[in-house]
Parts: structure tokens; C-alpha cells; sequence
């Protein structure tokens, strides 16, 4: 706990300073790409890692929070920070309404459910044209303002997404070492023991979906006001998957393994630029290996192997 | 005027369903075997067709030998995936499985984009073009290809399944794996079948709808999804069950997409895949059955 | 304490108990015993909420209970174990009995997610009453380790911490012996009589009969899915149906 507490300073600090180490926009603006997918896997993880419940369905949510925030900031001309948090309630009612039915699935069939889930949502975002622009999207959004400063610049939004995700980061890391974090682990490995001991699994299932949407949501509208465009692409099926890959990747149950796999995931495809449509390829290829060889993700697996490797035999690799 | 058009939907619907209906018993037929939702069971429909339409135009068969060839190798493909990625799965989770089969799928699906590219592909229809009058209604031959296909493989299913060796060993597998291994049933076998039986049936799904649908690399998506819905509805059966979800949800979804919206086409089917989970997880003619909830 | 009346449970046309009822008093240690099949796993199961039954009726301390689910019964201060330890695996000893403690602790997720003060103070709390659980079953060497590696004999005694962390006023255990050997047998035998001097009722399902004859104050006794005998361990040795029952007599 307090392991995990120190390094989330440490983390804080370099995530601090790296516009000062890396002077250049073009990278800042990935970074900022990092900070809006650290989020959505910290928020999937929460579901997928501690609660062990499945959702194929995030994508939706996340596409929820951006449409929302989108259309009330121009169509209905609402000042972007009321439109954020409206979008958030908004969000989290529909998910907690849908989290009592979905939930109550297992395994496979909750698979299947948020994954249709999510494609309705990305069929609604398509079709109704008259709101959301359809699939020419929604653009015009504006950006966020803080007492007279404009985020319009990729080393603002930088700092303007990397205070949100840090306080997600550690929002979860807080929650994951706490009466709730373990009740949500408890489910997790053996719900009917959980239930025994006077854990409402069905209630805390639903609440850590709702939280999830929430932060989906908020992860949305912050990309929506830093692209200022949105359409329906970002937000299909495709998304959910990649996500899933994110928090397998960087480790099930890990804060920081779902930041290395948004890392990884996020800038695989700039340096893979040569293979541009192929990364579809890699990312299938990458989780079937993750999921054969490193089951318990880069954060254990890493230094599971450089154990192996140098013969050491210290630490849990617990994070 | 009306009714003709209602007809018109049906007899269209009639034919996807039985698409939807033979991905759905692939889905169901892996399912019942090994306990997994296979999420690449898509992608060897977009192998049938595509393969098909290789056979057809690079190594110039005719269509009768086009079509074995394509299913032979798509089965190929199905015995690799199991073998590669089922079998050594060290720690066979529910989700972990999830995460390999659609690993595997999108596996597949990109390489399928490798090598025919993003373009969607025309087959020619089994037998010409010409539309067939029925009542106000008119239907392609190809549509008469897709029930008659399908009913062959249904029919050919059920003789496999009950009277077989192996079909009832597989019922077996079905019904209790453990129980099955301690009499000698060997199961890692019927696994094997089960991916062999599904990634067949999957490439025949996708062949005979390809001349109506035409195909791509990544039809095998939506196509799976809606497989899958109607064997959620059929309550995960290999058998009738999953046909009468299949063609239920076809003829629905044509008739949503006529007479409401064609964009909403495919929200219908996930729509009526919600309820059904919501309210009948066990299937529509199942019994409750506390494994699936 | 406990009593079930008339409980019976039908599996597809098997019946699998048959108008069952007893009762168990404050305070006692009961075993319930009967051969394989007798039911007595899927009689605990129906009084800790886990199967509906098809009939009966379970009260819990003069309340009737039938169909509470197994949370609301551990607010009511009822707990079991499990034939095959269910152990959260991924987590430490110590959080297991943390767990332990959430009916006694109120935390909401907010309030963690953002340390509340009061939540910080709980969490202290609910640290100590662990540790204290842990000493009570004597692993508390064992605290950081994961529950997942731990051999079955000091598994079972995790269990039984944690679910002594609930402060149940009874406690269910299904066959806490299964498993173990005969040292650690008799270190269990220690700890029930333990746990029944803290005023706690105890009801066990048990093959181990030495064990059983050992600590039990009454005995209940299944055969088939049918009450055959209850008593005293003297009065169960002697009964000539329990005998009968147990050497596999026909009539």
C-alpha cells in the first residue's frame, strides 16, 4: 500500500516533467493520447481486474461521455465544465440501470451482452444523424477554459488530461486497497465465499460498473473537447477490444500494468507507422501471446523473467 | 400491396436466418464440447467466402471443386487455431478464453486483410440471377441454395450427432466431459471435432450467402455476433432450437429493417439478444439451467 | 438458535431431503452426520441461503429466514466454511479476514476512493480485528503470505478467522476436518471448543467420527435425505438404526 502509494508520487513527478524532457508537440500530443486510454483501462481494469467482470461493451460508454458533452457544448451551447459532469450522471444512471440486468449474466454471456451493448450504442451514434452528425461526426466542440486559459495546445491538454488521469489513478489505487477493493477481489476469486461473509456481490457488481461508465464517460468528454471532433469510428467495437488488450496486456488487477499496456498500446502504432492498417495484426497477435505466455501481464511478467534470467529471487511483483 | 411486401421481407429473412442458424449450431456445436464461446467462429465464414472466391478466380476451379477446397481449408485453419491456441491454454479461465478466441479472431481477421486487402469481393451466384415469382414475392435462385444447403447440413447433422460413434461421443462430451473422459471418451479429440464440425459448417455459412451478400475480410464480425445471437435464443443447441432462433431472428431483423429502418438493422438483433439474456438466458424453449445464468 | 422444520429439497424428481427438522440450541456444538448422500451438504446449503428449497421453513433465532440470501444472513450473524476451502487466492491472509469484517464496517466507495478520514480510521479498525483473528487461529506468521499458496490444513484455519471475523453468534462448517491430519484433527477439535466457549453455536457436517463423538454436545443424524436419529454422542452410538444405517443394512 504505502509500496504503491510511492510510486504513484514517483509517477506523478516524471508524468510532471516530461514536457520539460521531451520538447516536442508531436509527442506530447500521443502522451495526451496515452493519458485518455490510461483512463478508460484504469476504469475497465477496476471491472475486469478486481471484479472479474467482463465488459466488451466500454467503447459505448466512453462514446456516451463525448456525445454528451459534444452535443450539449454545441448544439445547446452549455459551458463545457457543467456539460462534463452532466454527461457523467447521465452515463452512470444508464449504466446502473443496465448493470442490474447485465450483471446478473456470467462468463461468456456477459461477454455478449456488453458487447452488444456496445454495438446498439455505436448503431445510435450512427444513426441519428439530426444529433450526433452520424458518421460524418460532430465537430466544432470547444475546448476547455480555466479562468481565462484556453486548452488549445497539445502541451496544455497534456497537463489538462494528465491531472484527470493521475487523480484516476489514484482514485483506483485508493479504492483497490480498501474495504470495497477487497470485497471487489473477493468476488472475484470466490463470489459465494464473498457472499457468505455478508458482501452484497450483486450490489458491488452494479456499483463498480456504474463507477467504470463514470469514468469512461469523463475520459469521453475530455477527448471531445481536445479534439474538438468526434464520429461514431472512435467508438465501435474495435475500441473495446483494443481496450480489453490494454488492461490484459499491463496486467489484470494492476493501476500502473493498465498504464503500461495504454502506453504500449497507444505507441506501438507511431512506431509501426510503416505497417499502419496491419497494427490489427499485432494487437491479435499480442494478446493471444499475453494471454498463452504472461497471463498475469507485463507488470508480473516482466519481473517474472528478469528473475528467470538473472536468477533473483526478491520481490512479489504485487503493484 | 402490404402483405406482398411483408412477404417479400420474410421470404429475404428466411435466408439470412438460416446464415444466422448455421453459425449459431457452429457456435453452439464448440460450446456444447469444450464449454467456450468461440469468438472466431466469424471469421471462418469470411474464410469460406473468401477462399472461395480465391478458388474461383486464382486457381480457376469450377465452382463444385471451388467450394470443397474452401472448406477444407478453412477446417484447416480451425484445427491450427485449436491446436495453437485452445489446447495450450494454461490457465483455461472464462475469460482468459474469451481474451484467446477473440486474440484469435482479430488474428485471422488481419491477416485475411493481408492477403485480399480491404476491398469487398463479388462471388457469382450458384446459378444465375434470374428472379423466381412466389405469390407477390420475388426470391433470387441463390436464396433456394441457402435453405436447401442448409437443410442438407441440418439433416446431416442430426444423422451425425444420434447415430454415429463419434456424434454420440461428442453428445457425450456435451452432457458431462469428466463422465465422458472416465469411459474412455477421448476428449481432447472432440475438441478437435468440435473445431473441425463448427469451422466447416462457419465456411459453408459463408460461401452460400457471399453470391448475396458479397464479402470482405471483416464480414465476419457482425456475421458471428448474429450466429451467436441465435443460438443464445435457440439456449446453446446444436439442433432445431438454434434453426428456429436463427431464422426467427433473420425474418425479424428483415422485416425491422424494411418496414422501420435499415440503419437500425443490426441493433435489432442485439436488441433481441439483450431481452432474450435479460429475461430467458436458458433460450427460448430451454430449461433453466443455473450454469448459463 | 437454528431451527429447520419440514425442509424439503427436490433435484429434477430426486429427492434429496425429505421433510427434515430440528433444532439446535444456543451454545451447543451439533454435528450433523449420516452417510454419503444422506444430504448434508445440501441441508447446509439451504440454511445458508446458497439452494432455495422446494419446502420448509429455516428460522434463525426465532426469525423466520427461508430464502434470505447468504449476505443477509451474515448480518444476521450467521456464517459457514466450506468442504473445499474457498479461499480468496489472489489475496493476502490478512486481507482475507479483512473481508471478514465488512458487515462490521461501512466504508462506502466514495468514501475510499477518496480516504475519507473516517474511512482511514475504519481501516485501522478493521486491520486490527484481523490481526486479532489470526492470532485467535494462530497463523498470524502467515499474514503476508497469499492465501493461494498456503497448504490446506492452515487454509482451513484461514477460513475459520475469517469467518470468525464476521462475529457470527453461529457457525456452519462443512466437514472441517476433510483433509486434514490427525494432528491438525486435534487442533481443530481445540479451536471449535474454542470458538463454542465465545458463546458461539457451532453446527458441523462431519465424517470424522471420532472427532464428532469428541466435541459434539448433540448429534443429528441423515440418512437418504431423512432425519434418522438425534441425540447425545452416547445416545446416537447406541441407536440401532444409526448402526444399521452405517453397516449398510437393507431393512
Amino acid at each position: 500500500m504505502k509500496k504503491d502509494l510511492l510510486l504513484f508520487s514517483a509517477f506523478a513527478l516524471l508524468v510532471a516533467a516530461a514536457p520539460q524532457l521531451f520538447k516536442g508537440g508531436y509527442l506530447m500530443n500521443v502522451l495526451v493520447f496515452v493519458g485518455i486510454n490510461t483512463m478508460l483501462a484504469v476504469a475497465l481494469n477496476l471491472l475486469l481486474g478486481y471484479a472479474g467482470q467482463i465488459s466488451l461493451g466500454h467503447a459505448g460508454f466512453f462514446g456516451l461521455g463525448a456525445y454528451l458533452s459534444g452535443i450539449m457544448t454545441t448544439t445547446y451551447s452549455i459551458d463545457p465544465w457543467l456539460a462534463m459532469p452532466i454527461a457523467a450522471i447521465v452515463v452512470g444512471i444508464i449504466a446502473c440501470l443496465i448493470g442490474f440486468p447485465v450483471l446478473k449474466l456470467k462468463g461468456h454471456y456477459l461477454a455478449m451482452a456488453t458487447l452488444g451493448l456496445g454495438i446498439i450504442i455505436f448503431i445510435v451514434f450512427n444513426e441519428t444523424v439530426d444529433l450526433t452528425g452520424g458518421p460524418s461526426g460532430l465537430s466544432g466542440i470547444p475546448n476547455l477554459k480555466i479562468a481565462g486559459v484556453t486548452f488549445d495546445s497539445d502541451v496544455k491538454n497534456y497537463y489538462l488530461i494528465w491531472f484527470f488521469t493521475l487523480a484516476v489513478m489514484l482514485f483506483s489505487l485508493n479504492l483497490a486497497n480498501s474495504r470495497v477493493g477487497r470485497a471487489l477481489r473477493a468476488v472475484h476469486d470466490s463470489e459465494i465465499a464473498a457472499q457468505v461473509l455478508g458482501v452484497n456481490a450483486r450490489i458491488l457488481k452494479v456499483q463498480v460498473f456504474t463507477l467504470s461508465a463514470i469514468i469512461s464517460s469523463i475520459a469521453g468528454s475530455l477527448y471531445a473537447h481536445t479534439m474538438t471532433f468526434i464520429s461514431p469510428a472512435s467508438f465501435g467495437f474495435n475500441f473495446s477490444i483494443e481496450l480489453l488488450t490494454m488492461v490484459v496486456i499491463g496486467g489484470l488487477g494492476s493501476i500502473f500494468g493498465s498504464f503500461l499496456g495504454a502506453a504500449l498500446l497507444t505507441l506501438l502504432p507511431e512506431f509501426l507507422r510503416a505497417v499502419n492498417d496491419y497494427d490489427i495484426i499485432i494487437y491479435g497477435a499480442l494478446l493471444m501471446v499475453m494471454v498463452m505466455f504472461m497471463p498475469g501481464g507485463l507488470v508480473r511478467g516482466i519481473p517474472a523473467l528478469y528473475r528467470k534470467i538473472f536468477g533473483q529471487r526478491k520481490g512479489t511483483g504485487n503493484a | 400491396m402490404e402483405f406482398n411486401q411483408i412477404l417479400q421481407y420474410t421470404l429475404s429473412g428466411l435466408s439470412t436466418g438460416a446464415i444466422y442458424a448455421l453459425i449459431g449450431i457452429g457456435f453452439s456445436i464448440i460450446y456444447n464440447a469444450t464449454g467456450i464461446i468461440n469468438f472466431a467462429q466469424g471469421e471462418f465464414v469470411m474464410l469460406g467466402g473468401l477462399l472461395t472466391l480465391s478458388s474461383l478466380q486464382l486457381l480457376k476451379l469450377p465452382l463444385w471443386a471451388a467450394i470443397p477446397v474452401s472448406v477444407a481449408i478453412s477446417t484447416v485453419v480451425g484445427v491450427i487455431f485449436e491446436r495453437l491456441a485452445i489446447r495450450p491454454l494454461r490457465q483455461p479461465t472464462p475469460i482468459n478464453l474469451v481474451i484467446i478466441t477473440i486474440g484469435g479472431s482479430i488474428l485471422i481477421r488481419g491477416l485475411a486483410m493481408l492477403v485480399w486487402g480491404k476491398d469487398t469481393h463479388a462471388i457469382p451466384p450458384f446459378s444465375g440471377d434470374t428472379p423466381i415469382a412466389i405469390g407477390g414475392a420475388t426470391i433470387l435462385p441463390q436464396h433456394l441454395w441457402i435453405l436447401a444447403i442448409t437443410l442438407v447440413i441440418i439433416v446431416f447433422n442430426k444423422f451425425y450427432f444420434y447415430h454415429t460413434i463419434s456424434g454420440k461421443a461428442m453428445r457425450a462430451c456435451a452432457y458431462n466431459r469428466r463422465a465422458a473422459g472416465l469411459v474412455g471418451i477421448d476428449v481432447k479429440r472432440m475438441v478437435l471435432f468440435s473445431f473441425i464440425i463448427s469451422a466447416a459448417m462457419g465456411a459453408v455459412a459463408g460461401i452460400i450467402v457471399a453470391p448475396l451478400t458479397m464479402t470482405a475480410y471483416d464480414v465476419g464480425v457482425m456475421l458471428g455476433l448474429k450466429g451467436f445471437c441465435a443460438a443464445i435464443i435457440g439456449g446453446m443447441s446444436s439442433g432445431i432450437s438454434t434453426v428456429i432462433g436463427g431464422l426467427l431472428l433473420g425474418v425479424l431483423e428483415s422485416l425491422g429493417a424494411g418496414l422501420i429502418s435499415s440503419g437500425y438493422k443490426d441493433a435489432i438483433s442485439f436488441i433481441i439478444l439483450l431481452l432474450i439474456l435479460f429475461i430467458r438466458p436458458q433460450g427460448l424453449f430451454g430449461k433453466a439451467d443455473s450454469e448459463r445464468v | 438458535m437454528l431451527e429447520v422444520s419440514g425442509i424439503t429439497q427436490i433435484f429434477g424428481g430426486v429427492t434429496a431431503l425429505d421433510s427434515v427438522s430440528f433444532k439446535i440450541a444456543k451454545g451447543d456444538i451439533t454435528g450433523v452426520i449420516g452417510p454419503n448422500g444422506a444430504g448434508k451438504t445440501t441441508l447446509f446449503n439451504i440454511i445458508s441461503g446458497i439452494y432455495h428449497q422446494t419446502a420448509g421453513t429455516v428460522y434463525l433465532e426465532g426469525k423466520d429466514v427461508t430464502g434470505f440470501p447468504p449476505e443477509r444472513l451474515a448480518r444476521l450473524s450467521m456464517v459457514r466454511t466450506f468442504q473445499n476451502i474457498e479461499l480468496f487466492g489472489g489475496m493476502t491472509v490478512l486481507e482475507n479476514v479483512m473481508v471478514g469484517m465488512h458487515t462490521k464496517s461501512t466504508s462506502g466507495l466514495l468514501a475510499c476512493s477518496f480516504k475519507a478520514p473516517w474511512s482511514i480510521s475504519e481501516e485501522r479498525r478493521i486491520r486490527q480485528g484481523a490481526l486479532k483473528w489470526l492470532d485467535f487461529t494462530g497463523i498470524t506468521d502467515l499474514a503476508d503470505q497469499k492465501a493461494g499458496n498456503l497448504p490446506f490444513g492452515k487454509g482451513r484455519l484461514l477460513e475459520i478467522a475469517r469467518a470468525l471475523a464476521v462475529e457470527p453468534r453461529i457457525i456452519l462448517m462443512d466437514e472441517p476436518a476433510a483433509g486434514l491430519n490427525s494432528q491438525e484433527t486435534l487442533a481443530l477439535a481445540a479451536l471449535i471448543k474454542r470458538i463454542r466457549d465465545m458463546d458461539i453455536t457451532v453446527v458441523l457436517v462431519e465424517h470424522d467420527m471420532e472427532l464428532v463423538m469428541d466435541i459434539c454436545d448433540r448429534i443429528v443424524v441423515l440418512n437418504l435425505g431423512k432425519k434418522l436419529a438425534e441425540g447425545t454422542p452416547q445416545q446416537i452410538q447406541e441407536s440401532p438404526e444409526v448402526i444399521a444405517a452405517y453397516l449398510g443394512d437393507d431393512d
